[in-house]
């Protein structure tokens, strides 16, 4: 069932859309935000409120990259992998992440701690290689500062 | 030299208060144009021939001229903040530091199309900007420049802040509709066009945020003074950018028609020591790269045009020659394969397929006829071929790199590798 917190920031998004559905993807935002993804039993609450299908609400929710349907850890990793960071370094960033967490992009550590995910152009390319973990940025990132970084997560 | 737009950045990075940005003037323009009428504000936007700083170039005020002006409520205006092309980070700046300055542009592009209702599409990564303008909507509203009767004239308008969920796509014009409707981000077919059947089937204006931020100025000081801030023939100042392995990779708020060398020598401080330029992309990922004969070209729309490419953002991707240009342009590839929306063919189909055949380039497995396989696929999937211009956009470094670093591709064939790792292996094993 949507929480009591759910509804209430759904229903402030319904309140500027001419009908629900338009409310779509800020609904599973702010579900997510409160259970981390958006299991098949988020989805089908959040569609009947919306009073639109599980199917719609699907393929929206399936389109957007950073809308989980799957369980994901408790913090995000996203490392960006566009250009400037492909030329400033990324792929040893991403080499040295693997090695600390053994996980390769789209995995989950098996702590649960985190997710990480290749993520395009973070928009700080003059501070290149750039990743986030959480709502945290690092820019000018080197491989020996990463361990630290990740400390800072329990 | 004059740089309106970043005039009062601080060097802690904070944006000024409602308060402070009012003591440098802030809101005097807005107090302005309510007292013309929106066809006067229309006329001095044209007049001073501001172009979309999103990568189109289109004149401002002309776009907005295809709003209908007696029409029923609402109509809409949209700030698109969803910064994503690979290697562009200029609005970041703007939106962190001066969101004030947007949020008065936006009220005054709201005035000239008499749009009630606006929102900012803000992409997801950007956490600093978000706060940032959640605050300064809320700081607008309380003092009466958001809300009904704004500055005592009438004019009402509502504004929100909408954060994305990911996907290149909500760049898109119609796309960016598409996705504030609750809908996939996939491009909208043209006519009608969103001036006149836009957000929700309302007329819509959606301008870029550096656009929507030069227009105070324009306001305060005229369009012959925005004219005379640039170098060239399209008016104003231009935030530029450039990253890759220079020196001082940054942005710098510049007259509009720098040249791509004074860009890189001088502001980014040349290239990092024992690395030669080889080639620049200069707005973005999906525009064709200049090379060394182009660095003397101005950067504005029209010279670039000149030359084969395109200003887009006017944030430069420099490639080194340590670097290799078929690795780079795979990159490119890659990103645009993955943010293709699935909507059309040829962009679905075709950009998995050149991202393989530089795959195997890249690692060895080419074959002589991939080259010809991808100078076709630069035509097929170009203008005129797909729904919307991300395959022609995607295009575009690709057939600039085929010209250009041809050898390189041919190298890569015929030497079964990259010559460029090759060369970074014997180095780490000695």
């Amino acid at each position: 069932m949507l929480s009591k917190e759910e509804i209430k920031e759904i229903d402030k998004a319904i309140s500027i859309a001419p009908y629900k559905k338009a409310a779509s993807v800020e609904a599973l935002k702010a579900v997510q935000q409160h259970r981390k993804w958006i299991s098949d039993e988020s989805l089908q609450e959040v569609a009947s409120y919306l009073e639109m299908s599980a199917e719609e609400l699907d393929s929206i929710a399936t389109f957007y990259n950073l809308i989980f349907r799957q369980p994901v850890g408790k913090h995000i990793i996203l490392v960006c992998d566009s250009i400037s960071c492909w030329v400033m370094g990324h792929d040893k960033i991403k080499e040295k992440l693997s090695e600390l967490l053994s996980i390769d992009y789209g995995q989950t550590t098996a702590d649960g701690r985190f997710t990480m995910l290749p993520n395009p152009c973070l928009g700080t390319c003059d501070c290149a290689p750039a990743m986030m973990v959480g709502n945290d940025l690092y820019r000018n990132l080197k491989t020996e500062e990463i361990e630290k970084i990740l400390n800072k997560y329990s | 030299m004059e740089k309106p737009l970043t005039q009062h950045l601080r060097p802690d990075g904070k944006p000024l208060s409602l308060k402070e940005y009012e003591q440098v003037g802030g809101y005097q323009a807005l107090k302005k144009v309510v007292k013309m009428t929106p066809q006067e504000v229309q006329t001095l936007v044209k007049d001073s021939n501001l172009k979309g700083r999103g990568g189109a170039g289109f004149n401002t005020g002309l776009k907005w001229s295809f709003v209908p002006m007696n029409v029923p409520k609402p109509k809409y205006l949209i700030a698109n903040a969803d910064e994503m092309e690979p290697g562009t980070f200029k609005d970041r700046v703007l939106l962190e530091q001066t969101p004030h300055q947007l949020i008065e542009g936006m009220i005054i592009a709201a005035f000239a199309i008499q749009a009630s209702e606006a929102f900012v599409f803000l992409r997801w990564a950007y956490k600093t900007a978000a706060e940032e303008i959640e605050r300064a909507i809320h700081e607008a509203h309380e003092a009466g420049y958001l809300g009904k009767n704004i500055a005592g004239s009438g004019f009402e308008l509502e504004m929100h802040l909408h954060t994305g969920v990911g996907r290149y796509m909500c760049g898109e014009e119609t796309a960016l509709l598409n996705s504030l409707e609750g809908k996939r981000a996939t491009p909208r077919a043209k006519p009608p066009f969103p001036q006149v059947s836009g957000l929700f089937g309302k007329p819509t204006i959606v301008n870029n945020v550096e656009t929507l931020c030069c227009l105070p100025h324009i306001v305060n000081n005229g369009a012959e003074w925005f004219k005379k801030l640039s170098l060239t023939q399209d008016a104003g100042t231009k935030i530029y950018g450039v990253s890759g392995k220079v020196k001082k990779p940054g942005a710098w708020e510049l007259p509009m028609g720098v040249t791509l060398r004074e860009l890189i020598e001088e502001h980014a401080g040349g290239m990092q020591d024992g690395l030669k330029f080889r080639g620049a992309l200069p707005g973005g990922a999906s525009t064709d790269f200049l090379v060394e004969e182009h660095l003397d070209v101005k950067m504005d729309f029209a010279s670039v045009a000149a030359v084969g490419s395109r200003l887009g953002t006017g944030t430069v991707v420099v490639l080194d020659d340590q670097t290799c240009p078929v690795g780079f342009v795979k990159n490119l590839e890659h990103f645009f394969a993955q943010e293709s929306c699935g909507f059309c063919t040829p962009c679905r189909e075709g950009l998995p397929w050149i991202e393989k055949i530089l795959e195997s380039i890249e690692n060895g497995k080419g074959r002589e006829e991939d080259i010809k396989l991808l100078d076709a696929h630069t035509r097929l999937l170009g203008p005129g071929n797909t729904f919307c211009a991300l395959a022609p956009g995607a295009m575009e470094p690709l057939q600039s790199a085929l010209k250009y670093f041809r050898n390189d591709f041919e190298k890569h064939v015929k030497e079964k590798g990259c010559p460029h790792s090759k060369k970074s292996k014997y180095q780490i094993a000695n």
